[in-house]
């Protein structure tokens, strides 16, 4: 209830930006807001038992590095430079580097139920949080060629992310109304998939849908586009994970 | 019958939220009737005393909330012993059976449903008395724009 | 483990009606839906829930494919004495999972 409160006052006042919740009709508002109901909760609590379970050569557990509370804010902040890597990495790629330096695991497979459950426990400590991207220079090309991407057109139908995201959002498409695209909810309980899944997921649901051919799931435009939408989504507020249908 | 709402359909659906007294067997697709006529047999099913709470549209039909009350004591002499669930238009018309008693307390069952399409929805409760009561919903599902292949 | 979420009051007082609530985690495949190749995925679902309290059933559900992926029920029991209210959830392919939760009642 108080984080109802809170998003709501979060969400008034002369904000132009939409999130996917505000799109929604009030059963599925209500799927999302009450914890006992909505399905995400399932891959947190999955979650955050394998953020206390040890793994790897170094027979650690995410816990025993991080403090409980620690992780609040994270995964507002991601896509971001991380040590160990000279490119930015979204909170998957974070966590899969913690499994390979840190933990000495193999890393969990894009899309797995492993990293969609560790993600969606690290996002809830986000949830009712500002979307904060890194002040950081090294990231203004990567957004920048984000940008380039959500406003190229590409596919046989000749779209781009911002015919529909930015000239038309708030139109209907068939019965559905088209949505700003913020990644506020993330990974998301999508009725479409009725399971969970990630901005990634759902960026190759949109190639696709525009005849598009993804681009391979470990490719860094995924990540120029995320931390591009991230930045167009500055301040707007969390809600992860939250439910879309 | 066609599957798109008229605008009176919808104009109905959309005022009265939840409830829209239940018709007729005999207006109902034959499935539909069968799957009744199995539950309550040769029994008068009377409208009232049941409420079906479901949103009355959805933008997806892959998880439609729903809940049943049913006025009842719940007493040991008198109580709901079972409430059945159907719909008019998803491949098969059962949805869920739950049995209930006096320890219930309350008679309210809630879950989530699959609706292929725009379609009726009807909930029947038996009493230990012997007698079905039953409510009927109407729900327009949008189809979602951007569908995404089976994996 | 099977994954379950199980919501219940964990006091409650003699007689209070209490609400209780559980998800799980299960496709509920309905066999009506054609695969990638074609042909239809083979129907999975669960077909019985049970809740019991101290051993006696308090509720039961007959699921058929209509219910929703992952499936979610909430129902009413009365608090009639301190114990654990045992979830058991059955189906195609032998599926079988378990959960519980604990009330105390004064």
């Amino acid at each position: 209830m108080v984080f109802l409160a809170s998003f709501a006052a979060a969400q008034g006042g002369a904000e132009d930006r939409r999130s996917g919740y505000q799109d929604m009709g009030a059963a599925l508002q209500k799927m999302q807001d009450d914890d006992t109901a909505n399905p995400a909760m399932l891959f947190v609590q999955a979650g955050e038992a394998l953020w206390k379970q040890k793994a790897g050569a170094s027979d650690k557990a995410c816990a025993d590095c991080h403090a409980a509370g620690s992780m609040k804010g994270v995964a507002a902040r991601y896509p971001a430079f991380t040590p160990g890597s000279d490119r930015p990495v979204d909170l998957d790629g974070r966590i899969n580097l913690c499994r390979t330096t840190q933990q000495k695991a193999p890393a969990f497979g894009p899309e797995s139920q492993e990293l969609l459950q560790l993600s969606a426990y690290l996002a809830l400590q986000s949830r009712g949080l500002p979307i904060a991207p890194p002040d950081d220079a090294r990231l203004t090309p990567v957004r920048a060629e984000g940008e380039q991407l959500f406003k190229g057109r590409q596919g046989q139908l000749n779209l781009s992310c911002a015919d529909c995201h930015d000239d038309n959002a708030g139109k209907s498409l068939g019965g559905a109304t088209i949505p700003q695209a913020h990644p506020t909810g993330y990974p998301i309980y999508r009725l479409e998939w009725q399971t969970l899944g990630s901005l990634k997921r759902r960026l190759r649901n949109c190639m696709i849908g525009m005849r598009a051919e993804p681009f391979a799931y470990d490719a860094p435009e995924y990540v120029a586009l995320e931390a591009y939408l991230m930045q167009r989504a500055k301040g707007m507020t969390m809600d992860a994970p939250a439910v879309r249908p | 019958m066609s599957s798109l709402p008229t605008r009176r359909h919808f104009l109905v659906a959309a005022a009265t939220v939840t409830v829209i007294p239940f018709a007729p067997a005999l207006a109902t697709p034959e499935s539909l009737a069968a799957a009744i006529k199995e539950v309550v047999g040769e029994v008068e099913v009377r409208s009232g005393r049941v409420k079906l709470d479901i949103p009355p549209l959805i933008e997806n039909g892959n998880a439609v909330p729903l809940t049943v009350s049913v006025e009842s004591p719940m007493t040991d002499a008198d109580h709901v012993k079972a409430i059945h669930v159907f719909n008019e238009k998803n491949p098969q018309p059962h949805v869920f059976n739950a049995w209930l008693g006096p320890r219930n307390g309350r008679a309210v069952v809630g879950t989530r449903i699959k609706l292929a399409d725009t379609q009726k929805v009807v909930a029947i409760a038996e009493t230990s008395t012997g007698q079905f009561w039953s409510a009927s919903a109407d729900v327009i599902v949008t189809i979602a724009a951007c569908v995404e292949d089976v994996k | 483990m099977a994954n379950v979420l199980i919501n219940a009051p964990k006091t409650a007082r003699k007689g209070e009606t209490i609400e209780v609530k559980a998800l799980i985690l299960h496709p509920m495949e309905t066999g009506f839906r054609p695969g990638t190749n074609g042909t239809m995925i083979p129907r999975n679902i669960i077909q019985d829930f049970i809740a019991t309290w101290n051993g006696i059933e308090i509720f039961r559900m007959r699921m058929s494919p209509a219910i929703a992926a992952n499936p979610y029920v909430s129902f009413f029991t009365v608090a009639s004495e301190s114990g654990t209210i045992r979830f058991r959830w059955s189906g195609d392919n032998d599926f079988s999972a378990e959960g519980s939760v604990t009330v105390a009642v004064t």
